[in-house]
């Protein structure tokens, strides 16, 4: 048995996904292992079919592995009931696409509260805490408004707040950026990071090398295998060492 | 960078001494360009030779003496701005050559030697995105300074997937011999 040291907020032990396509096996994912902790964002980066979204499928309980175990704040995911998951993906797990996935007939507070009320609170302390969440990123004044009614980079925000809402442990994102401008794209990144510093696991699928450069830890991803990953950061001081400076 | 244009981009706000010129470039060019005193009078002696800067007060050098642009300086530094850089001739870059060299290399693999390279300058834009979330979110010259460098770098791990995937469906579907024409076109553009 491993030793009881700090509780990863997600792991995958050797996790491996095969489909079939008629007689032939494709392997998504062939004994990835990966741990995330609290407050620590991994970017994983890979091309197209390096199953980089398969990892978060699998990640976020909506997809079984094929081999290997996946474990979300210590829990073995395999051995939960169906309804005990569900809860898990309802209170802990806290999805961001990238084409938003807002509900259009909702608006921003009521697409935040959202999550909540599926899972039973009340509709009174459920918008309360939406409200609340939309106030942490810096949207306030557009609780009321209905997406089509927002910029893109607002409707990402309001998007990552219902990913936030209710004290979710675990931040999966899929592109979160991808449908925005470099400026926009680097808000939401960094607002992202800001979850991850005050306690947040985040694991952050991209192709683009800048936004994965908010991440802690930039895993790569290559036919379904880890390639590498980058090592603990130094701090930016060594970027301004002699060779630099000329 | 040209440090004579910079300076005399910073006397168009009006007269400076030689010290404050040298603590002003380095704060506009967000630290990432830094200057020695030396640097600074040397260039200003030339920009004073040719009539683009002139000096206040007796004529003594010295760290007292404050310098100002002349109206030769201004047009020469509007001219300046508004010229775009030679960029028509590729520079050598010495990542493209190794990687061209792996292909060649028998026994090495050179997804293996895009991968190491591509690791290496993640980290790098790690750390300098770093930069961007600390000082640079107060300091407008740093963060412009430090997306330019976040930008060649994204350019060059862009370069790097692209000629991995091209590799890959080379090594999967060998490319069919060149046409007549295509060597010919090779060399007009390596002659430019």
């Amino acid at each position: 048995m491993s030793e009881p040291e700090a509780v990863s907020v997600l792991e995958l032990r050797s996790v491996s996904k095969v489909y079939r396509q008629g007689t032939a096996e494709v392997h998504a994912l062939a004994a990835v292992s990966l741990s995330v902790r609290a407050g620590e964002m991994v970017a994983v980066m890979g091309p197209s079919g390096s199953g980089k979204s398969t990892l978060l499928t699998i990640a976020g309980s909506l997809e079984d592995p094929s081999h290997g175990e996946v474990l979300v704040g210590g829990a073995v995911l395999a051995g939960l009931p169906r309804a005990a998951k569900a809860r898990l993906r309802r209170r802990v797990i806290g999805y961001v696409f990238q084409d938003f996935n807002l509900l259009p007939g909702l608006t921003a507070v009521e697409n935040v509260a959202l999550p909540l009320e599926l899972d039973g609170v009340a509709v009174r302390r459920a918008r309360a805490a939406g409200t609340a969440a939309l106030a942490s990123l810096g949207l306030a004044g557009r609780a009321c408004r209905f997406p089509d009614e927002l910029s893109g980079g607002e409707r990402q925000r309001v998007a990552i707040a219902r990913a936030l809402v209710g004290d979710r442990r675990l931040l999966l994102a899929d592109e979160p950026s991808g449908a925005l401008d470099s400026v926009n794209a680097e808000e939401v990144m960094q607002l992202l990071h800001e979850a991850c510093q005050r306690g947040v696991a985040a694991v952050v699928v991209t192709h683009d090398a800048q936004l994965a450069s908010w991440a802690d830890r930039v895993v790569f991803l290559r036919d379904g295998r880890v390639t590498g990953q980058t090592s603990p950061p130094s701090g930016p001081e060594s970027l301004l060492s002699p060779e630099q400076r000329q | 960078m040209s440090v004579p244009h910079a300076l005399l981009a910073l006397l168009s706000e009006g007269p400076k001494f030689g010290l404050q010129l040298r603590e002003e470039f380095e704060a506009r060019t967000g630290e990432v360009w830094p200057l020695n005193v030396g640097q600074v009078y040397k260039t200003l002696g030339r920009l004073e030779r040719d009539g683009l800067a002139e000096s206040e007060g007796n004529g003594d050098d010295g760290p007292q003496k404050r310098f100002r642009i002349t109206v030769g300086g201004e047009a020469e530094l509007a001219a300046w701005l508004r010229t775009p850089p030679d960029l028509t001739a590729p520079p050598r870059d010495e990542l493209v050559m190794k990687v061209l060299v792996a292909v060649r290399v028998p026994g090495v693999d050179v997804h293996e030697v895009i991968q190491a390279h591509r690791l290496y300058l993640v980290e790098l834009m790690q750390q300098w995105t770093r930069l961007k979330d600390g000082e640079a979110r107060t300091d407008l010259g740093l963060a412009l300074a430090v997306d330019a460098e976040l930008f060649r770098l994204d350019a060059v791990t862009r370069w790097l997937d692209a000629a991995d995937a091209r590799l890959r469906r080379a090594a999967a579907e060998p490319p069919q011999s060149a046409p007549a024409g295509a060597p010919q076109l090779r060399r007009t553009v390596a002659r430019r």
